[in-house]
């Protein structure tokens, strides 16, 4: 059996993460991609959060990564039947450099990433598909792809949020519906002058835009739209248990035409060409749904470990999938020096992370998922917020009445209980 | 209902390698599991539906590997891998 000191499976962030990070140390790692290239696999909303991450690499690392928009401008916006509501923010510190957040594409992206770390010295092969994990005596000791038994002293399964590789190695359970959201988009292509004139960008700059209300039909989730260069990534994130559940039953498809058919989407998008369908599942239990992140022999890092935060405003998962990449090497390192890969020496992987942004901002908004996980957000609000701007805007044939009671309307017994209660619920966020 | 024809052009504009393995399977006694009903609407590519007998079946062309029936069916449902290293669903954007 050809032996590796480091296997990774999974040539996504968490995975080209540690690669990058483990040969810039003297290691040579072996990533197995199943895809025809880094990233072939890959798809994001979507958007990155640099700052927690930029340090973890050389000054001009991020400077030359193939990266869309740095995002200037965030949109809120709460669709009704009938009415959207939008908050629009944009503040000088986010558009000027260093920014904190770009649009990205992930084939670009991952590419460019996967040669980074080969240049580095690590090892990427790709159409490989990992089919099983080799365990003796209880510990994981190399993989079986595509019928080669390959050993090594320690494997990071990066597979993704399905991540059948920790499932094989028994360090996870096969996920529940309750804790993940299917997210879907459309690519579509534009020329960078009509985004900049549609959104009302300076040259350049890109906006994020995050959707709720009755695009979902009451499902938990929403929407989003953020501007890459030349196109625009157009999508929906929907829990699957509501996917399942929601009455009368709708499909993706369905809800992603009904949302780019609104007025609020469509002159945005009208004569951009779609060119890619994409789809993928989301870990949305936080910090409840990571459970073990090592064992003898293997670390799990990324979305593999459910490394992924829905903050409601801000949705983040590619910088922990970094972030967790760059920590296992760490870890990696420490047990190399001592030549123990067992379950004790890489312990140490959990510990580090708890002191980095990784677990420290799971477990801050540890509550989130619970708080999100509340149908009014996704009808009763949005409804609430358009009656009661329809109201104050609207002039009509009677006089008009004066604000106070025109929004008191909206606001009966029940209106109150229920905003208090949600509010007293959110005090946690 | 969505047309199975605007599906198609949705993900005919995809690049798919074929693979003549199905990578996702019914486990045999479970093609009228609750379950699998749901994920003929869940499935954000269409790819599940039922036949004539309730029995639901799956076509895997188009799959986009996004996990969504592997997650509300679970293994003793469906008998679910990635497609062969090299084959399914070649991202462009992601």
């Amino acid at each position: 059996m050809e032996k590796f000191d480091v296997i990774i499976v999974g040539a996504g962030l968490a995975g080209l993460a540690t690669a990058y990070t483990l040969a810039k140390e003297g290691f040579e790692p072996l990533v197995l991609e199943r895809g025809d290239y880094a990233g072939a696999k890959n798809v994001t909303g979507g958007r990155i959060y640099l700052n927690p991450v930029r340090g973890m690499f050389p000054a001009d690392f991020w400077d030359k990564a193939p990266l869309e928009r740095p995002v200037t401008t965030e949109i809120i916006t709460m669709l009704s039947g009938d009415a959207a509501t939008s908050l629009r923010f944009r503040a000088a510190e986010f558009a000027a450099p260093p920014y904190q957040s770009y649009t990205v594409q992930r084939v670009k992206f991952d590419r460019w990433f996967g040669n980074q770390a080969t240049c580095a010295g690590a090892m990427l092969v790709t159409k490989s598909r990992v089919d099983d994990v080799i365990v003796d005596g209880g510990r994981v000791v190399g993989v079986v792809a595509g019928g080669e038994e390959l050993g090594a002293d320690v494997v990071v399964a990066c597979d993704g949020a399905l991540s059948l590789v920790a499932e094989k190695a028994g360090l996870r359970k096969p996920g529940q519906p309750q804790d993940y959201a299917v997210g879907f988009k459309q690519v579509v292509e534009l020329p960078e002058k009509a985004i900049e004139d549609r959104f009302g960008l300076p040259a350049g700059e890109g906006a994020a835009q995050l959707f709720m209300g009755a695009l979902t039909r009451g499902r938990f989730g929403g929407g989003f739209l953020y501007t890459n260069k030349a196109s625009v990534s157009l999508g929906m994130v929907v829990g699957i248990r509501d996917m399942m559940d929601g009455q009368p039953p709708v499909e993706p498809g369905v809800l992603l035409e009904e949302f780019k058919q609104r007025p609020e989407i469509a002159p945005l998008i009208e004569g951009g060409e779609a060119v890619e369908f994409s789809a993928h599942v989301i870990p949305e239990a936080g910090y409840n749904g990571v459970g073990k992140l090592a064992g003898d022999g293997i670390l799990l890092a990324g979305d593999a470990a459910g490394f992924s935060l829905n903050m409601g405003l801000t949705v983040r998962g590619m910088e922990f999938a970094i972030a967790s990449g760059v920590i296992a090497a760490q870890a990696i390192k420490r047990a190399a020096e001592k030549k123990d890969y067992s379950a004790g020496s890489l312990s140490a992987y959990r510990t580090l992370l708890g002191d980095s942004f990784v677990l420290k901002d799971l477990a801050t908004f540890r509550e989130a998922p619970h708080i999100l996980d509340n149908p009014r957000f996704f009808t009763y609000y949005p409804e609430l917020a358009g009656r009661i701007l329809r109201d104050i805007f609207s002039i009509g044939i009677q006089p008009k009445e004066r604000f106070g009671p025109t929004v008191r309307r909206h606001f009966g017994l029940a209106d109150i209980t229920g905003i208090l209660k949600d509010g007293w619920k959110g005090r946690k966020l | 209902m969505i047309k199975p024809k605007d599906m198609k052009a949705m993900l005919g504009v995809n690049v798919f390698k074929h693979s003549n393995k199905p990578h996702i399977k019914i486990v045999p006694g479970k093609e009228k599991d609750e379950r699998l009903l749901k994920i003929i609407y869940a499935c954000p590519a269409g790819l599940y539906s039922q036949n004539d007998d309730g029995e639901v079946t799956v076509n895997l062309d188009g799959c986009l590997e996004c996990g969504t029936c592997r997650i509300a069916c679970g293994p003793d449902v469906l008998d679910w891998y990635y497609p062969g290293g090299g084959s399914g669903v070649q991202f462009r954007c992601g």
